[in-house]
């Protein structure tokens, strides 16, 4: 985990880019910090993977200027290259290409790469080492394009949607692996649209739509600020027992409910409390529910 | 960085071996080809000159064939990686645009070699006698051939948008190109415009240089055809460097 100290090792400010008529970055700016998992959440086509791709350098900016390791990601591609791994969405490798290939391949592309089987061995894909790619399952490619990201021991590494499309198992697995990479120390920048994934891994998010970061913060803070009413539902006992609701916002709000309930001495059967979300601080930013 | 377009490229001779499809289209169909015409039309030596040109020679027939067979391939390949985002993840490591794409221009060639060595040993063993030519030169005409075709190719791989007419529109620029080669009807007796076109196609002067080298001259004696086929892979790769598209 980062503290407060970290220094910024990705620094975005009032980034730009536009493909023809489209803006698809309008004006992005954010801080990345040594050590954390920073999470770029917003809807489809608000300008995550392009604002993603211009820090990897893969992309020209039309406006605004980047950092990242005090370098910049189009004059300094090829040293920027060597200090930071990336995994792409909805990628694909040869269809025909063996595991273990890949991740040879991949090591041998750089100054310094651990060893590719201890490398397969952490990810959990020694068994496949003899497989085409294109019989690995969701999850096993996904595990593969973390291994290839991460073959040169990176100090940041870039996730695009990576775990769109896996089952509910080979998410946690690849949420798993991800609090491990940081764990090692490695900077994650990742991208998702999952509110769930955004506020069970990362440690600050920034939340982007059209292009424009709408907010910045830890999850449990941007719910703190954007929505800080709690709700009790309680289920009294009794042959007519009713259903009560009721919201209030703070720390005391629900210890005030249960006293409230002991003093008047209701039996209750029943008994929960509903935090908001990190969804809840989406919907109510940007309005509307996350658009396929 | 060698090391690297070395593994890539080993990489890619791998992958590309186990699609039995693309082995047997690029290796056995332009033999199957070269000996059923070899048989019907004529064996491949150039025995009578007819008036009107060169007669058909099925073994430069074959050798276009496995040139054509291997840019169809790579433009195919191409538009399939860059579909699959496998041109933009290669991109994002430390090999330079010039290593990723120049590893399936290897690739393309070898194959070219060893198509080339399959028609010499079916013209041996069906057409005793007949494959008289210098090989090595033949080999490197056809080498050149391809190379400045493969650099069409790249322009075209640029212009699909996706991988399924990647093939088709391949097929629909070079066949037309490799019809009006001159290896079916002699370029001169072609209408003006079509003469012109010709001129400007690297097929024909693929067949030009190839039929030369069959009839025993030497590369000197078609500098225009050598030169040609230099010019036309210098413009075509100079257009590719600007209109590629890696995703």
């Amino acid at each position: 985990m980062p503290d407060a100290v970290s220094p910024a090792v990705i620094t975005v400010s009032h980034l730009g880019k536009r493909y023809g008529a489209t803006v698809a970055v309008d004006d992005v700016s954010l801080t990345v910090l040594q050590g954390e998992i920073f999470g770029l959440i917003g809807p489809n086509g608000a300008g995550k993977t392009t604002t993603m791709e211009c820090v990897q350098g893969l992309r020209k900016p039309d406006r605004g200027t980047i950092s990242v390791l005090g370098l910049d990601p189009q004059r300094d591609a090829s040293a920027l290259r060597q200090r930071i791994g990336v995994q792409h969405q909805e990628a694909h490798l040869q269809k025909r290409i063996k595991v273990w290939e890949a991740v040879d391949l991949w090591s041998s592309l750089y100054r310094r790469a651990v060893d590719p089987e201890a490398l397969l061995v952490r990810l959990g894909l020694e068994s496949k080492r003899n497989a085409w790619f294109m019989t690995l399952s969701g999850g096993q490619k996904q595990r593969l394009f973390i291994a290839l990201a991460l073959i040169h021991e990176p100090e940041v590494v870039f996730l695009d949607e990576l775990t769109t499309g896996l089952d509910p198992q080979a998410r946690r697995a690849i949420w798993a692996l991800i609090t491990d990479i940081r764990a090692r120390g490695t900077t994650v920048f990742l991208t998702t649209h999952l509110m769930e994934e955004a506020e069970r891994l990362c440690d600050r998010v920034a939340i982007i739509e059209h292009g424009r970061v709408l907010e910045m913060g830890t999850p449990a803070g941007l719910v703190e600020k954007h929505c800080p009413e709690r709700t009790v539902v309680y289920t009294s006992d009794g042959p007519d027992g009713t259903t009560h609701t009721l919201r209030g916002e703070g720390d005391d709000f629900v210890t005030d409910v249960i006293n409230d309930i002991a003093r008047k001495g209701i039996r209750v059967r029943g008994f929960r409390t509903e935090n908001p979300t990190l969804e809840d601080v989406f919907l109510k930013l940007t309005g509307h529910g996350i658009r396929d | 960085m060698l090391n690297g377009l070395w593994k890539l490229t080993w990489v890619e001779i791998k992958v590309f071996v186990r699609e039995p499809m693309g082995v047997v289209g690029s290796l056995l169909v332009p033999v199957v080809i070269f000996v059923v015409l070899g048989r019907t039309v004529g064996a491949p030596q150039a025995t009578v000159a007819a008036a009107a040109g060169p007669p058909f020679n099925a073994a430069i027939l074959a050798a276009l064939i496995i040139a054509i067979g291997a840019v169809l391939s790579l433009i195919a390949i191409i538009s399939i990686y860059r579909e699959g985002g496998i041109l933009k993840r290669l991109r994002a490591t430390p090999l330079s645009p010039l290593t990723i794409l120049g590893a399936h221009v290897l690739v393309k060639l070898l194959f070219t070699v060893v198509g080339m060595l399959l028609l010499v040993l079916a013209g041996r063993r069906f057409f005793p006698g007949a494959m008289q030519v210098n090989l090595v030169s033949f080999t490197a005409a056809l080498l050149l051939s391809t190379l400045s075709i493969l650099s069409l190719g790249f322009v075209l791989a640029s212009l699909v948008r996706t991988a399924r007419f990647a093939q088709p529109l391949g097929g629909a620029v070079l066949y037309p190109m490799l019809a009006l080669s001159g290896l079916f009807f002699p370029i001169d007796r072609l209408p003006p415009v079509l003469r012109v076109m010709a001129a400007a196609f690297p097929t024909t002067h693929a067949v030009s240089l190839m039929q030369g080298i069959w009839d025993g001259s030497g590369f000197a004696a078609h500098w225009v055809d050598v030169g040609a086929l230099i010019l036309i892979f210098a413009v075509c790769s100079a257009l590719a460097t600007k209109v590629f598209r890696w995703e």
